[in-house]
């Protein structure tokens, strides 16, 4: 009977959290096209997601181009088909891990800031001052972190995608001695504009889950400066987990699409 | 009881199961200091806070200017918050802004001023707390009591009816406090606000109040002025002057 009872209090607690999440989502999400419009506090966020993530993200995508050609070019080598290095690498990387990579590791890096400043203003009661002073949270800190992720995030995705084939050339040229023009013809005439489409709008999604995941687990912290140490923690967890879930949905989705 | 501005009336709160307040009743009159007294963990707070629509009593109402704060929407809120400034217990400044912008953070929320009018008000407030000069200074930069003076200009900024003070003098060496004292009076006076403040320090009590409140396990247990407390028969009065060695 305790074994019932607790699932039974878990399974509200996760229905409720999902509730809540959602309807964080919603608020922030409809506060971009309702005034005040804060330029400013959109811009400040882009520059602290973006800038502060490029080399990071960038840094991943080339080691991750360069191991990807490796492979490759081994598994293609069996068959006799290693020239097409450029079209393979290009595909899996504009498709799938450009956009899935930076997601995480923006998630990690910007979900978890967004739940340490939300959270310390949280424990120090800055959210309730806010609120006292006459300003939404949601509208001042919420919806221009999602606006934010959700620019960011593409554009990110897009050098991620270009360092990551240039490192898979890099490979290419030296393993195989292929001509570089020819690399690059390959992956011109392979990617489309659906494929980087179907790429790039998974991260729009991405962008706007790590944000509102980061945003709800700051606005719940509680116990002082561990409750900010819990909240940042959970936040890494959830948004890589909820990003690889729903990467397989958008996934299907986009298929269908394009 | 036409000058009643505040009132609670037969208020309730729980948090986790844990009764906080047990049927709160309690009025404040226009441009009156009173003193919330009581223990740590007594729901002192939370008072202040369900008094502007921060949190929500389980049971009861609230009635500020005669409106219930308990059935108010959240535009009705902010509204009324144009006329309530609260002193966090910490201060509460955002972290992120200067001492500047932290001042005139109600002032861009709440009213149509040009940015003359906000540095001239934001000057004036910090003349006030005995802080001028300091408007580009971060949070970070400044001492305790500095925090909370600063604070306290915040609050005061949008010149509100009423002010909160959560725990003002805490963690504050004895001659901040004292200053921290002389401005809650000094506000009182010159502006006529009606005054709420939260603490368990007596000293505070004793120098600010016109009328004090003790609350004790959820309830309020008596009402009346420093003289009265002092003379009081309730046993946990008695008990909670009497551990309190600095009276």
């Amino acid at each position: 009977m305790n074994i019932l009872l607790s699932i039974d209090v878990a399974a509200k607690k996760f229905i409720l959290s999902v509730g809540q999440v959602t309807l964080l989502a919603i608020k922030g999400f409809v506060g971009i096209f309702l005034p005040p419009f804060n330029l400013k506090l959109v811009l400040r966020e882009i520059d602290n997601f973006g800038a502060g993530s490029l080399l990071l993200v960038d840094l991943i995508a080339l080691f991750t181009g360069m191991v990807m050609a490796l492979q490759t070019i081994y598994g293609l080598s069996m068959y006799g088909a290693e020239m097409y290095v450029g079209s393979v690498v290009s595909l899996s990387l504009v498709r799938e891990l450009g956009p899935v990579m930076a997601s995480i590791m923006v998630g990690a890096r910007v979900g978890s800031g967004i739940a340490a400043e939300i959270g310390s203003m949280q424990v120090t009661e800055q959210i309730d001052a806010m609120r006292a002073l006459g300003a939404s949270p949601i509208k001042k800190l919420v919806t221009p972190k999602i606006l934010a992720a959700m620019i960011t995030l593409p554009l990110l995705t897009v050098t991620a995608d270009i360092i990551g084939i240039f490192g898979g050339m890099v490979i290419a040229l030296f393993e195989l001695e292929i001509d570089r023009t020819f690399y690059i013809d390959s992956v011109l005439t392979t990617v489309t504009i659906s494929d980087l489409l179907s790429g790039i709008g998974k991260t729009v999604f991405f962008g706007a889950l790590i944000a509102v995941i980061g945003c709800y687990f700051g606005l719940r912290t509680g116990g002082g400066t561990t409750g900010v140490g819990r909240s940042t923690t959970i936040t890494v967890v959830t948004v890589s987990i909820l990003i690889l879930i729903s990467d397989f949905f958008l996934t299907k989705l986009f298929l269908v699409i394009f | 009881m036409s000058n009643i501005i505040i009132e609670f009336k037969d208020v309730y709160k729980s948090f986790n199961g844990l009764l906080v307040h047990e049927g709160i009743n309690l009025s404040i009159r226009k441009g009156e200091i009173m003193s919330l007294l009581g223990g740590s963990g007594s729901g002192k707070s939370v008072l202040l806070k369900e008094l502007i629509g921060l949190m929500k009593p389980d049971k009861g109402d609230i009635m500020v200017f005669g409106k219930n704060v308990t059935q108010m929407k959240e535009d009705e809120l902010i509204k009324l918050r144009e006329h309530v400034g609260m002193l966090f217990q910490g201060a509460a400044l955002f972290d992120s802004l200067t001492v500047f912008e932290n001042i005139a953070y109600p002032l861009r929320e709440h009213l149509q001023l040009t940015e003359k009018e906000i540095r001239e008000r934001v000057a004036e407030k910090l003349r006030v707390v005995g802080l001028s000069g300091i408007e580009i200074k971060m949070p970070a930069e400044l001492s305790g009591g500095m925090k909370k003076r600063v604070g306290l200009a915040r609050a005061i900024a949008t010149e509100p009816d009423i002010i909160l003070y959560d725990e003002p003098t805490t963690g504050l060496d004895p001659m901040t406090a004292q200053r921290i004292n002389e401005l809650i009076v000094e506000l009182q006076r010159k502006l006529g606000v009606t005054t709420i403040v939260v603490t368990h320090d007596l000293h505070c009590v004793k120098t600010v109040s016109n009328r004090i409140a003790m609350l004790h396990d959820g309830r309020i247990i008596t009402v009346g002025t420093w003289e009265e407390l002092v003379t009081s028969n309730i046993q946990e009065v008695k008990d909670f002057i009497s551990s309190t060695i600095c009276v």
